[in-house]
């Protein structure tokens, strides 16, 4: 190889979930346009250490590469990153990567993120359809109302904006900023905006949207720039209505 | 039969679909996803998805749909499931546009559609440039809705390993593996439905995402399944090389004016343009490949003597650069670190899908009973070339008509999976857990991961855009070289929880067994048809080539047989495929 640059990386490694953790360092070939997953299958391929010693492969979550179907997020020198878009020659070095914290950890960077889709069904993030046979076409949307709401539906389910919430672990129940949005896209869908109260309804008990301690971390954090604050207010808006409507008809 | 239940392998579009469709019908399903399903390849997806719906007064008809996508496939696809496709899919459009997918719209509040290649017509609904993204969250959310009322179950993180075949060779379940306790089960079912999608990874870097290996097709192939027009694989003309992957930069870039070209004598020339003037950039992939391949290897006027062509979009104006194509412009930015609205973006051809996939029939059933096939994972619509933005769509079609299959078939069999003796069931779980075994125990000194490399420059260098018999019949045998290497491999992991190298090391030997297909499949057919391009034989040859490819394993030999059967062309007569 005519370039003999190397990165160095430090991986926090647990075997099983209940398994103690170890950290193990790696020197991989520095290559342009080379990114965190490059260099874990390179790892992969050949797994020594830097110190020589032969170890496993590191398990990790990736499938698109393409930052769009959420898989890759881990913490990468402190901060919470989709591993395939961490171009490595933007990084500080040594490269230090380690498991999403607010997540089970599964076996290495692996970490289970099945609450994420519970809470979706749990605020019945959906449009509920009479069928999926010919009904005709679908609601009229402006330009304006669907511009605001594609931002909302780009949410890759990542978690990222979980991993910084201050509020969202596993002692709380805190549904988080991701599911929030979904609300906030559903409840504006002129056929979605039917079942709003039934999605507010969600909010109110345990981890619902009172928990959010307006940290703000959520939207710093979103590889996808969704405006997650404003979903917040709005719905928080939202759910204040719904209580007081449904005070005044008591 | 006392509790029918149908099984989908798959949790991208063709898969929830078929879900939707069975769910719908009242009988219950369970989804085996290697990835949760809302993180499948369908995501990538990021054009647009076709329908005739002409709301641009520009006389388009689900005829001329049918006939584009007939005329763009090189005549290769049998023609009546075309033609109920191009029909059925105004009919998608509202049902998605129903169930939320937030398309972009006209200053009238209806949907916008955009131009693709292949046609000339404005017949491409889209949500931005990550259409396929916002199709699957749709059907991902209905989805989530029946798993919310107990009607379907989902087993995410599960690798399908095997069909459970019963001595009539119908199918009565599976074999699948949780990929976190690399446990194998035998799932019983009345009938399956595949839909594990492409096979990128036979050709190492493509466009695809990592779980499309094509593992699932190659395993049902060695039990029985018959593989039709595997040599049929569609090179994308713009992606963004990668050392991990390629990256696709959407046809939808020059579908909204982007425009090709290399430096020539100190001008820029835009050769799509001036040989194709009819249909400019919009040529189908096929032929576009082909152009760059032939001005950067054979001109020698790659971009700075590289192998790449700029994609231009900085005449356009960067506000509906954003509302449009925003999401490819984000990739390129984030992957390249170049902003495509004030520079060209640097782009090369790159494997990007299988037209080819498991044989069915026109309800979608494979030749084994009881299991059916959807998606890219099937060989269908496309014939010998896709063309854009139908494939969202034949995913979605087929994904419906399987469903239905699948209800009406449980409904007439005689005896469902319940009346199958248990033995089945654990004869083909206990082979399952033996080919693990035999993996974790392996010696011998070889890489899978070596091995899956060496395998994708290989077929990526002589099985693509162009192909030369002698150099077919040398990949070929280097197939047979990496299936024995693959049989000496050892673990560096033979840990029993979430062992991702086990799990690959299953997929390696399946994709070996299809890249012969491929390849044999490429080798036989001397002819040019659309994908398929032989220099030594340059014409379509419809007297002795206008035939479906179908291959089986013939396992006394451990390699593929081919026979072929004749195209229904009853509907459009065949002509000179000229753009």
């Amino acid at each position: 190889m005519a370039d003999s640059k190397t990165v160095e990386i430090r991986i926090k490694r647990q075997l099983t979930p209940d398994g103690p953790s170890r950290r193990e360092t790696f020197r991989v070939p520095l290559r342009p346009g080379l990114n965190i997953i490059g260099a874990l299958m390179m790892i992969a391929e050949n797994p020594v250490t830097a110190e020589g010693r032969q170890t496993v492969p590191v398990s990790y979550d990736a499938n698109c590469l393409e930052e769009v179907c959420g898989s890759c997020a881990m913490v990468i020198n402190g901060k919470v990153h989709m591993a395939c878009s961490a171009l490595i020659e933007r990084l500080d070095q040594p490269i230090r990567l380690e498991p999403m914290s607010r997540f089970p950890v599964v076996r290495d960077l692996q970490v289970d993120r099945s609450r994420l889709f519970r809470d979706l069904q749990r605020v019945k993030a959906w449009i509920p359809i009479d069928g999926t046979y010919d009904l005709g076409p679908g609601p009229r949307m402006s330009q304006r109302e669907q511009e605001a709401a594609y931002h909302f539906a780009r949410c890759i389910s990542c978690g990222s904006c979980l991993e910084v919430c201050p509020q969202y672990n596993d002692q709380t129940q805190f549904v988080g900023a991701a599911v929030l949005g979904q609300v906030r896209l559903f409840n504006s869908h002129p056929t979605g905006q039917m079942n709003a109260p039934e999605r507010l309804e969600a909010l109110l008990g345990p981890g619902g949207i009172h928990e959010c301690g307006y940290a703000q971390n959520c939207v710093e954090i979103c590889p996808k720039d969704i405006p997650l604050t404003q979903a917040i207010s709005e719905v928080g808006g939202q759910v204040m209505r719904h209580v007081l409507l449904g005070f005044l008809r008591k | 039969m006392a509790n029918p239940r149908v099984i989908v392998v798959g949790g991208g579009l063709a898969g929830l679909m078929a879900t939707i469709r069975v769910a719908e019908m009242g009988v219950p399903v369970d989804v085996f996803s290697i990835v949760p399903v809302k993180r499948s390849h369908s995501v990538c997806a990021q054009g647009g998805i076709n329908a005739a719906k002409n709301l641009k007064g520009e006389g388009d008809s689900t005829w001329k749909h049918f006939d584009d996508t007939i005329f763009g496939g090189d005549f290769l696809a049998n023609q009546p499931p075309v033609k109920d496709m191009a029909e059925a899919a105004p009919g998608i459009i509202d049902m998605l546009d129903r169930m939320g997918v937030m398309f972009n719209r006209t200053s009238e509040g209806l949907l916008d559609f955009r131009l693709f290649g292949g046609t000339l017509y404005h017949r491409t609904a889209f949500a931005g440039a990550t259409t396929g993204q916002q199709l699957l969250y749709a059907l991902d959310e209905q989805v989530r809705r029946f798993e919310a009322e107990g009607k379907v179950r989902k087993f995410e993180h599960w690798e399908f390993l095997s069909a459970v075949l019963d001595s009539s060779h119908a199918c009565r379940g599976i074999c699948a593996m949780d990929l976190h306790s690399m446990e194998v089960h035998a799932f019983p079912a009345d009938a399956v439905i595949i839909a594990t999608g492409g096979i990128g990874a036979i050709f190492g870097k493509s466009t695809n995402s990592v779980t499309c290996t094509g593992s699932a097709q190659g395993a049902l192939y060695q039990q029985g399944a018959y593989y039709a027009n595997g040599e049929f694989v569609q090179v994308h003309p713009t992606a963004i090389p990668g050392e991990d992957k390629l990256r696709l930069m959407s046809e939808s870039a020059r579908g909204e004016g982007g425009r090709v070209w290399v430096p020539r004598d100190g001008k820029k020339w835009y050769f799509l343009e001036e040989w194709y003037p009819k249909y400019g950039n919009l040529v189908p992939r096929d032929i576009a490949t082909r152009a760059i391949h032939k001005v950067v290897y054979e001109m020698g006027l790659g971009v700075e003597g590289h192998p790449a062509v700029y994609l231009d979009l900085t005449e356009i104006d960067p506000k509906v650069l954003d509302l449009k194509l925003g999401g490819i412009l984000e990739i390129y930015e984030k992957f390249v670190g170049v902003d495509p609205r004030q520079q060209p973006m640097k782009v090369f051809p790159g494997m990007h899908y299988t037209m080819g996939g498991l044989w069915v029939d026109y309800r979608h059933m494979t030749n084994l009973p009881g299991l059916l096939a959807a998606g890219e994972c099937e060989y269908q619509y496309h014939g010998a070339n896709r063309l854009g933005a139908n494939a969202l769509l034949s995913c979605i079609f087929a994904g419906r008509v399987s469903g239905a299959t699948a209800v009406e078939y449980l409904r007439n069999v005689s005896n469902g999976a319940d009346a199958v003796p248990s033995s089945v069931f654990d004869q083909e779980k206990l082979r399952q857990q033996e080919l693990n075994e035999k993996v974790l125990e392996g010696k011998g000194g070889e890489n899978p991961y070596t091995i899956w490399r060496e395998m994708g420059q290989w077929m990526t260098e002589h099985v693509t855009v162009i192909r030369y018999n002698e150099k077919l019949k040398k990949c070929d045998e280097k197939m047979v070289e990496l299936l024995e290497r693959s049989r000496r491999i050892n673990l560096s992991d033979q840990s029993r929880w979430s062992n991702q190298t086990l799990a690959f090391t299953r997929e390696l030997s399946n994709m070996l067994q299809l890249a012969r297909v491929i390849t044999q499949g490429a080798l036989a057919r001397n002819e040019s048809r659309g994908a398929h391009y032989k220099p030594e034989y340059p014409d379509r040859d419809d007297q002795n080539w206008l035939k479906t490819t179908k291959a089986f394993f013939a396992p006394d030999v451990d390699e593929p047989r081919f026979v072929y059967e004749p195209v229904d062309t009853s509907l459009i007569p065949l002509r000179e495929r000229k753009y």
